[in-house]
């Protein structure tokens, strides 16, 4: 979390640079972020797969893909493998360990109810953090992996890295959108969707439900692995308590509830949105008057949490909804209005199935 | 008489003390419609959910074209051809009317997470004639002008109607209609019997129907099989069933002996 917000600092100084500096690193945190809800989407959006340990998955993928990339360890440090590997290579390892992950947590528990699911995922979020912070030679423990090589590392020097750092990051953000809805918008993702919906009709429609389920919360898994492994190339270190349940588990959430579950273009917009709240709070702490400047983080904790509770009362589906229409090999149903007309309609609550030309 | 499509050999459920079936014994003639009534509670939903798969029996045996499929999981029940609907409709509200139909569809490569990514030229072909096949069916349930419109905009009736032309979409063998006709108006009621009927005829289907009204299950099955309290009471024509005075009893109350 500190790392995160390292490049924030440079707001101490208003200028243009330090404006700059702050848009790159706050665009390339919202990819990650963005990556993070997409996976969430295929998870709960589209499957109703109820996972609380997202953070569990986004780690697994940084600390294999530093575990990759990184030396062998020397004599101040303990952990395996360091296998100098390029470090597409790790961001592979990273999405291919969230994927097992997601396997190993869903081979028991996705044939149960989906509650008991959620409260596994929790579970195996701190069991992750603890291992990772009192294994002996495993991954460095509570120090954590350090020195992470950097991107292009030979191509560019110090002060354009930070571009490529946003390039590659949207560029990954791109085509992991493009993936998601490919596979989700299609007759795959309409079985998702009714199984989500009622478990009972897709069994009657003949379709292996358990199967479908695992499917999305493997793929939704290693995605979030891939997500973990930019973050880990992006920030340089990684150590096991940068991975709260609040940075990695909560924080998506809110962006998947407002951005609005089952779309994948709210699901890059909620990562902005409450991105923009979460992360440019710093942007107006100078401003603030003494004491309410030093609570400012607190009130944003506390302000989110609401935010959480006025969309789930008033705008259940988010700022954009899902459409009727699932497979994209279909014609639309509803004409797409522009972003903003649909916006303006979400909040006065008129039901996107209102617009219906036909 | 031909082999039956459909044996049930004394099927049994419980759920803890309550035996809702208990050695529920009959078999459904191919090509036929056969009607599974009895009173409230007898266990005729329970007896379906265990052929569909929906549950898992706690005795006896469903034997499907001379197979033995008891206990299989839902989708592979749907496999060998016998598809369900349910008394109270399940649609999918979120989603559009033709979709709900399309979901039904057998072999659609596009329901594969692997064709979808590396080949979903197949997906789309195959999508574009399922598209047509399910417009084709809820024509035939007169439902087409809906298929843009998301289910849950639906009436209480056509969301009977469109439970129906999913299970169409099944291709079924043996179709098996869980009270088609309940809580829908008389002329629904009616049309519905019509529309069961003609498919029958048409799709070489067998159908197997849970029925409450005794007018609409009398003017639609071949056959009757009474339940009352888990068991089979008597199975035969509907005439000699109706006249049945163990039945009369049972069914409507011992005051119509």
């Amino acid at each position: 979390m500190p790392d995160l917000l390292a490049p924030l600092d440079t707001l101490y100084l208003v200028t243009l640079a330090g404006m700059t500096n702050w848009s790159v690193g706050f665009v390339t945190t919202i990819a990650i972020f963005g990556i993070v809800v997409l996976a969430m989407n295929v998870q709960w959006g589209y499957t109703g797969i109820l996972n609380f340990g997202v953070v569990a998955f986004f780690m697994v993928g940084a600390y294999t893909s530093a575990l990759l990339t990184l030396p062998p360890a020397t004599g101040f440090s303990d952990y395996i493998l360091g296998l100098e590997l390029p470090i597409l290579v790790g961001w592979a390892g990273g999405a291919v360990a969230g994927g097992v992950l997601a396997l190993l947590v869903g081979l028991p528990t996705l044939r149960l109810r989906l509650d008991f699911l959620a409260i596994a995922t929790i579970g195996v979020a701190a069991i992750l953090r603890t291992v990772a912070s009192s294994a002996d030679n495993l991954v460095n423990r509570g120090r954590g992996m350090n020195g992470l090589p950097r991107l292009f590392n030979d191509l560019v020097d110090g002060s354009d890295y930070k571009w490529v750092l946003m390039g590659t990051t949207l560029i990954t953000l791109a085509l992991v959108y493009l993936l998601v809805r490919a596979v989700t918008a299609s007759p795959w993702g309409r079985v998702l969707r009714a199984i989500r919906d009622n478990e009972a009709t897709a069994q009657a429609a003949g379709k292996p439900t358990v199967r479908y389920r695992m499917q999305a919360f493997v793929l939704g898994g290693a995605i979030m692995g891939l997500a973990g492994a930019v973050y880990a190339h992006r920030v340089g270190s990684i150590s096991p308590e940068a991975f709260s349940d609040l940075f990695g588990t909560f924080l998506p959430w809110t962006m998947l509830i407002v951005g609005g579950a089952g779309n994948n273009r709210g699901a890059v917009l909620g990562a902005l949105v409450v991105g923009f709240f979460w992360f440019g709070t710093p942007l107006i702490q100078e401003d603030l008057p003494g004491s309410l400047g030093n609570q400012v983080f607190v009130w944003r904790q506390f302000a989110i949490g609401l935010l959480v509770v006025v969309f789930i009362l008033w705008l259940p589906k988010g700022l954009l909804a899902e459409e009727p229409r699932v497979s994209r090999f279909l014609p639309r149903t509803v004409a797409g209005p522009p972003l903003l007309q649909r916006l303006r309609d979400r909040f006065r609550g008129r039901p996107a199935e209102d617009r219906s030309g036909t | 008489m031909a082999e039956p499509i459909l044996v049930v050999d004394r099927l049994e459920k419980r759920f803890g003390g309550n035996r809702a079936v208990d050695g529920a014994t009959f078999s459904v003639a191919r090509g036929s419609i056969t009607g599974l009534i009895g009173p409230n509670g007898a266990g005729k939903t329970t007896c379906f959910n265990c052929i569909a798969g929906a549950l898992r029996p706690d005795g006896g045996r469903v034997t499907f074209e001379g197979q033995d499929i008891t206990g299989l999981p839902p989708h592979r029940v749907f496999e060998r051809g016998v598809v369900r609907t349910f008394q109270i409709p399940q649609e999918l509200g979120g989603m559009t009317v033709l979709e709900n139909v399309m979901l039904v569809a057998r072999d659609h490569p596009g329901e594969h997470f692997l064709e979808v990514c590396l080949r979903p030229w197949r997906a789309r072909a195959r999508e574009e004639a399922v598209r047509v096949q399910a417009l084709e069916i809820l024509r035939q349930v007169a439902l087409d002008h809906l298929a843009l419109q998301p289910a849950r905009n639906l009436s209480g009736g056509q969301r009977k109607l469109l439970e129906l032309a999913r299970a169409l979409m099944g291709e079924p063998k043996l179709l098996l209609l869980d009270e088609p006709s309940a809580g829908v108006n008389p002329t629904l009621a009616q049309r519905l019997v019509d529309d069961i009927r003609a498919i029958q005829r048409e799709r070489d289907v067998t159908i197997l129907v849970i029925g409450h009204d005794m007018d609409v299950v009398a003017r639609l099955c071949d056959t009757l099989v009474v339940m009352t309290s888990g068991r089979v009471l008597v199975e035969g024509p509907p005439d000699e069933v109706l006249n049945n005075t163990e039945v009369q009893e049972a069914y409507l109350g011992s005051q119509y002996r």
